[in-house]
């Protein structure tokens, strides 16, 4: 079936896609988004229910692999020793994160400037200022400003508090006299914007209940939706289309009812992710495009970068926060800028655990073997429950073009749509940031009085960042997209997602997604008349 | 919910067995072993997804001990949950898992820990400001962010 055409068709609803189709709604164009997934429901969220921790095991889990909904779509990450996690539905993976809310620092955006390695953004952080700073209201942020390490934030709300696990790492901190800082988050701390305040279901990773952790389905969304964008769900493009003058004319989508229609478009924006993007685009050959859509440089798929976790964690006579906060309230930037004496280039983020509830601490300390079978199982749990802290430096991963997304040659969703493959190897500078990072961490703890420490080097399920498979440059023979996302090759078609960074910094990259996104928009805006030339 | 007959006799039998093994009653806290018949009809019931790697489990469970596992002495028992533990991969850690996630919810386990018997949501928990005067060294450090020029 084929639809009347739209002004603005956006691929995917999460934190991209509703930061640009709120930004475009004032251009009052007729802008449709469509999503693979559904608008979430609250009242079924994990933490209504007592077999809350259970569910993240299964159908709240954030392997898509794992989590398997129909929403979801499969991804062969065998060759990879980083699985990858996201969520689908309106909100994206916004709705299944931790909130935590740095921003890439200026120097992020000048790596081969300044330290000869990779390649610098067409764009720099000043160019996205007032995108995060219009970002932070729109999601509503609490934090403090003034961090001496960080760029200059102005958070709307307070942060959260230190909590019992807060003053444990300040103090461990300040003994070694490295910088700690408390997060910014978007954690509403107090009410906002038709939001209810947090009141600490500690649970938050996998969708807050309480609507205190912003989530695009209600933070953009009802103001985009407000303004006249409309929202389609349940649909799944299956490819991109191009006209005989190599334009994007519209795509092919799955409906609720698995019918295939076609959705005609004057401009299609891209915002599914760093592996859901290039999957499309590669999904999207054609006589004219037959490397995939937007693929001429050969990048489309190439120099995936996923933020390398390394974590240490043990445990403390006193008592934590366990499951009773936030997970995430504390940050340092300590590691953060070269230092070429510790052997590598670059560095890491540091993002500090609060704890974590009973059923996640008695399945994780029997895997680690700190947990015994037996009759010293209840001695043993109850010293390690309700005890543990933990450190994870988010190591800058450098692009690599062998580092990948490509198309299983067998895999596919239940749409029959071929699924993405991933191949990616920890880099060598990378490692070694990583190890860098595993015995800081283990000296942060010890300062805390830790023991029984544990480590995940790298944590399996830590493919939350996906970064870079068709990035931003001015060289169409480098990147896939121009400084303002649009592609080189096909002149309506645009991405705003992770998918265009050119490099990852080393700290959780949806503030500045969102800030890309919106500038994208912006550009788009001011290019109106001549968008396509 | 799965129908608690996807398991047989011998597999709820082995199933309770290896459960007790993890977790023991204990008298000291005051809490039921994991082979407790509610803990076990709580696992029977809500087994869901995780049905065919448990039966797997159980299925290499009963391989290695070549007859009910309680009617093993308890050296041998031990003996063999070891050598499942060492050798029953993902099955193994799912079946444990599922043992442990549904202990970890029965509300004498939660009592004895001193928990509330409750969802997170609607009430949710206090979460105290601390102490924020450690920051202070921090605060007094100058500005360090690198120049990206």
């Amino acid at each position: 079936m084929k639809h009347e055409p739209v002004d603005v068709l956006i691929i995917g609803a999460g934190a991209s896609g509703a930061a640009v189709a709120w930004s475009l709604a004032d251009t009052k164009m007729h802008i449709l988004c469509l999503d693979q997934g559904d608008w979430m429901k609250p009242s079924e969220y994990p933490s209504t229910g007592r077999d809350w921790e259970a569910k993240f095991y299964g159908e709240w889990s954030t392997s898509p692999n794992i989590r398997a909904r129909p929403e979801d779509y499969p991804i062969n990450d065998d060759n990879s020793p980083i699985k990858v996690v996201n969520f689908n539905g309106v909100g994206g993976s916004t709705v299944m994160y931790t909130a935590h809310w740095p921003r890439l620092h200026p120097s992020d955006f000048k790596v081969k400037t300044l330290d000869g390695v990779a390649d610098d953004w067409p764009i720099d952080y000043d160019a996205l200022t007032p995108f995060f700073e219009e970002n932070d209201r729109m999601m509503g942020v609490s934090g403090l400003s003034g961090d001496p390490r960080s760029p200059l934030t102005h958070p709307p709300m307070p942060p959260q508090p230190l909590g019992l696990s807060g003053p444990i790492i300040g103090n461990a901190m300040n003994k070694l006299g490295w910088h700690w800082w408390p997060s910014d988050t978007t954690v509403a701390t107090m009410d906002y914007e038709g939001r209810a305040r947090c009141i600490n279901l500690g649970h938050c990773t996998p969708a807050c209940a309480q609507g205190a952790k912003a989530s695009t389905d209600i933070t953009y969304w009802p103001h985009a939706i407000r303004a006249g964008v409309e929202v389609k769900t349940h649909c799944r493009v299956r490819e991109i289309l191009t006209n005989e003058d190599g334009m994007a004319s519209g795509v092919i989508y799955y409906d609720k009812d698995g019918v295939e229609q076609f959705q005609p478009a004057e401009v299609v924006i891209i915002a599914c992710n760093g592996v859901g993007t290039p999957r499309l685009l590669l999904n999207s050959k054609s006589a004219r495009f037959p490397n995939g859509l937007a693929n001429s440089s050969g990048l489309v798929g190439k120099n995936l970068m996923f933020h390398p976790y390394a974590q240490v964690y043990g445990f403390v006579t006193e008592p934590t926060d366990s499951n009773r906060a936030p997970p995430t309230c504390l940050w340092s930037k300590e590691f953060y800028d070269t230092d070429l004496s510790r052997g590598f280039v670059r560095g890491y983020g540091i993002q500090f655990g609060r704890g974590a509830g009973p059923v996640f601490e008695a399945v994780a300390s029997e895997q680690k073997g700190i947990l015994p079978w037996g009759a010293d199982h209840h001695r043993v749990f109850r010293r390690l429950n309700g005890h543990r802290i933990g450190v994870s430096a988010i190591c800058e991963d450098l692009p690599e073009e062998h580092n990948r997304v490509t198309l299983d040659p067998v895999l596919k969703d239940g749409h029959g749509i071929p699924a993405p493959k991933i191949d990616y190897t920890i880099g060598e500078n990378s490692r070694k940031m990583m190890e860098h990072g595993l015995a800081r961490g283990r000296e942060i703890l010890e300062a805390a009085g830790a023991t029984d420490i544990c480590i995940n080097n790298p944590i399996p399920w830590g493919g939350w960042h996906l970064l870079g498979t068709a990035r931003m440059g001015i060289d169409p023979a480098r990147s896939v997209v121009n400084e303002w996302g649009r592609s080189h090759d096909v002149k309506n078609l645009f991405i705003v997602d992770g998918s265009v960074f050119v490099t990852s910094g080393g700290v959780n990259p949806t503030s500045t997604i969102q800030a890309v996104a919106l500038y994208i928009a912006d550009q788009m805006k001011q290019r109106l008349t001549n968008l396509f030339d | 919910m799965s129908d608690p007959n996807t398991l047989t006799q011998r597999q709820r039998d082995d199933l309770r067995t290896v459960a007790g093994m993890i977790i023991p009653a204990s008298d000291e806290y005051k809490v039921p072993g994991a082979d407790d018949a509610a803990v076990q009809a709580d696992i029977l019931e809500t087994l869901g997804r995780d049905t065919a790697p448990v039966v797997a489990a159980l299925d290499h469970l009963a391989g290695l001990a070549g007859k009910p596992l309680a009617e093993l002495d308890p050296i041998r028992r031990d003996e063999v949950a070891n050598e499942f533990r060492a050798t029953g991969g993902g099955a193994a850690a799912t079946l444990v898992r599922v043992v442990l996630q549904c202990y970890y919810r029965d509300d004498r386990v939660l009592r004895s820990l001193g928990l509330e018997l409750r969802a997170p949501f609607p009430h949710g928990y206090v979460l105290e400001q601390g102490n924020w005067s450690l920051l202070d060294p921090v605060k007094a450090r100058p500005p360090s962010l690198r120049r990206a020029q």
